[in-house]
């Protein structure tokens, strides 16, 4: 436990309040102050009761001197006050005593998760070494400017975005995206500000100035990512704005009424004015307005520990309400490449031979071309082309290719292709891209070609199902048998297809507009040419797109590398966040009305009052910090 | 134009949510926010008068929380 030079002397008031108020108990035990005059004991009270409450005295009087009443401070010093009036020195001591180790751990508490926050985000760097005119000089980040040379050496965090010019290493960028493999540095790479470089030395040509390379904008994200104000904390600011002032006034009608009203002497006015102590006591609405701020603060800290970045606390809140997930297919959950995925030779010919000659006359064929899809050929193919077979080839806008090889016709296309030669073909039902090919005039057979979908796509959508999420939508500009294929293969259950990039937003209107209640729609895109479907959807998650500025500027919710498992944990961080901020609110506002109803039948005593105010305080931040608990997290 | 202070030791949540409804109120001054986990202030005004409703916004800091640091970002 670290305290600071501040807590420090706050806690030695505290300690040595306590030792001496044990001591006047001790004697007042023993009967030190039978038959002396009241005023000793409240003396000897005095002393520990202003060690250790002056400052709460003096914050009130400046309060009251500035017209805002209504604080805490002014709060405990009527209810302390008040005890003293009754004579009850020892519960005057005892408050002001346990308000302040109240105090002192949300302190302590709000300083520490201040401290883990930053440990995670410990990614700033304190210096670059710059070279100029062949000399290495060492630089705040801050001054180094776009288009300079920086190196790195072997262990290092690099400071500043840039491309590497010079040099080779593995970096380890686990602190930003949360991955454990480094990935490789060569020259013509960009690197990230924040990774730490591995075993060689890069000298790297920075591309950006400090202020908006990516670790400073990850820090200054995550940094006023509470700024952002929640339905929650609406909520508290208006109670708390009422609630003060209602039960200080309510203490000021039980102290005065009663006592009026029923008459009696002075036991009378000394038992009503104890019941309106304790209304005071409880009044301070501290735990709920603190329980917002540090319960968000946990939950977005856990996040950016498996790599998300989350921009505001009110995405986090709208995550944990979110029905629907809306994904782009490519890019997001397909790898947005092309492979070859079957190889369907014609009826009657389903031998390997078969397979493997259709694939030949398909890469030879295909061998000039740059398309996308001729280079999913070859890369199936296997085999390096020998450009001397090949004799002749011509492309035929919109339908493939003719080529002659090894003295053979050979056509590549699609079905038109086939048609205008007069060449029958089999009807085959797939998702796919497919190219047909025949040889001297006679059907051989037909190549797929479908984006491959990403690893842990399927988990992804099954860990999204078992969060919480009810229904996984998908939107591609797709035809719909390649979208169907997909989504049959990972389990989305609704599927909208052929869009073109405007009817996507149509589209995201009309799945909010379908959203009943308070249930809330993601949409979760590459970020790349999505960021008016970002903006417009309740929770807009970008991915995969560390450094793409109009990513990270649309987007609600980044994650930092391509890991789409990590939105359903994003959702469960998100719902434990707002469910464990809720079950403070409740928890705090019940213990608090339960003890105000009790002490106006005179059933609360004192003690129970301490424990509304600074027992409910300590367990709320001790609730809301086990979200910031690594293992809680990870899990 | 925008600036940015660090808070050394303000007290508690709720003495920034006060501390932060006084800085929206001084004239001039366009947004303000007081962060109390970072304890951090940042306001927002008027690049010709900033140097003013500075003033005034760190006068109003003064007042509301005597003790406490305000350092420039």
């Amino acid at each position: 436990m670290k305290l600071s030079k501040k807590q420090k002397k706050w806690l030695g008031r505290i300690i040595a309040a306590a030792v001496l108020f044990l001591a006047l108990e001790i004697l007042v035990h023993m009967g030190a102050f039978d038959g002396s005059r009241w005023w000793i004991g409240f003396l000897f009270a005095l002393v520990p009761y202003l060690i250790v409450g002056y400052d709460v005295i003096l914050k009130s009087i400046r309060n009251i001197s500035r017209g805002d009443v209504f604080d805490e401070n002014f709060l405990m010093m009527i209810a302390t006050f008040g005890a003293f009036g009754i004579r009850e020195y020892p519960e005057a001591v005892a408050v002001m005593l346990l308000y302040q180790i109240g105090e002192l751990f949300q302190n302590y508490a709000t300083g520490k998760s201040r401290d883990s926050i930053s440990d995670l985000m410990s990614i700033a760097p304190e210096t670059a070494f710059v070279e100029q005119d062949g000399e290495i000089e060492e630089m705040d980040p801050d001054e180094v400017e776009v288009g300079e040379i920086i190196v790195i050496r072997p262990g290092d965090r690099i400071p500043l975005d840039g491309e590497v010019v010079e040099g080779e290493s593995m970096i380890d960028t686990s602190a930003l995206t949360g991955e454990p493999v480094p990935r490789r540095a060569r020259p013509g790479d960009m690197v990230i500000s924040g990774c730490v470089n591995g075993q060689g030395t890069l000298k790297v040509r920075t591309t950006k100035a400090y202020e908006d390379s990516t670790v400073a904008r990850i820090l200054e994200m995550v940094e006023s990512a509470t700024e952002k104000k929640t339905r929650v904390e609406n909520f508290v600011t208006r109670f708390a704005h009422v609630y003060t002032p209602i039960v200080t006034i309510g203490a000021l009608v039980l102290a005065l009424i009663p006592p009026i009203v029923l008459g009696g002497g002075a036991r009378v006015w000394i038992d009503w004015i104890r019941r309106a102590c304790i209304f005071l006591v409880v009044s301070c609405p501290c735990a709920l307005v603190i329980s917002v701020p540090l319960g968000f603060f946990g939950g977005i800290g856990a996040a950016s520990r498996i790599g998300v970045l989350v921009k505001g606390s009110n995405y986090l809140e709208a995550l944990a309400h979110v029905r629907t997930v809306v994904f782009d297919k490519t890019g997001t959950l397909t790898k947005g490449e092309f492979r070859v995925s079957r190889v369907i030779p014609a009826a009657g010919e389903d031998s390997e031979e078969a397979k493997a000659r259709l694939l030949e006359h398909a890469a030879y064929a295909e061998c000039y071309s740059t398309h996308p899809i001729a280079q999913s050929i070859r890369e199936a193919y296997g085999r390096p082309v020998e450009a001397s077979r090949i004799t002749r080839t011509e492309e035929i806008p919109g339908r493939g290719v003719l080529a002659a090889a090894d003295g053979h016709e050979i056509l590549a296309g699609n079905a038109k292709l086939m048609g205008s030669r007069g060449i029958e073909i089999e009807e085959l039902q797939t998702g796919g891209t497919v190219v047909r090919i025949a040889c001297d005039g006679r059907y051989e057979g037909a190549v797929i070609i479908s984006d491959t979908v990403k690893e842990g796509a399927a988990k992804a959508i099954r860990d999204m199902k078992a969060a919480g999420v009810r229904r996984c939508v998908m939107l591609t500009g797709d035809r719909p048998e390649a979208a169907e294929e997909v989504a049959r293969e990972i389990g989305i259950d609704e599927v909208h297809a052929q869009l073109l990039p405007a009817d996507k937003v149509d589209q995201i209107e009309k799945l909010m507009q379908s959203e009943s209640g308070s249930g809330k729609l993601a949409f979760a895109g590459d970020g790349i040419n999505d960021a008016p479907v970002l903006m417009r959807s309740d929770v807009g998650i970008a991915m995969g797109s560390l450094g793409s500025d109009a990513a990270i500027e649309a987007a609600d919710i980044v994650l930092m590398d391509d890991d789409i498992t990590k939105i359903a944990r994003t959702v469960t961080i998100a719902r434990k966040t707002v469910g464990i901020i809720h079950a403070n609110i409740i928890f705090a506002i019940a213990v608090k009305i339960a003890i105000l109803i009790m002490s106006v039948f005179g059933i609360a005593n004192m003690w129970m009052a301490i424990f509304g105010d600074v027992g409910v305080l300590i367990l709320c931040i001790l609730n809301a910090m086990r979200l910031l608990r690594r293992d809680d997290s990870q899990r | 134009m925008k600036k940015k202070y660090k808070l050394n030791e303000i007290d508690c949540a709720n003495c920034a949510m006060k501390l932060e409804e006084a800085v929206k109120a001084v004239e001039g001054v366009d947004s303000a926010k007081v962060n109390y986990m970072m304890q951090k202030l940042t306001f927002e005004a008027e690049e010709s008068r900033i140097e003013e409703v500075e003033k005034a916004v760190l006068g109003v800091c003064r007042k509301m929380e005597p003790d406490m640091e305000v350092t420039l970002l």
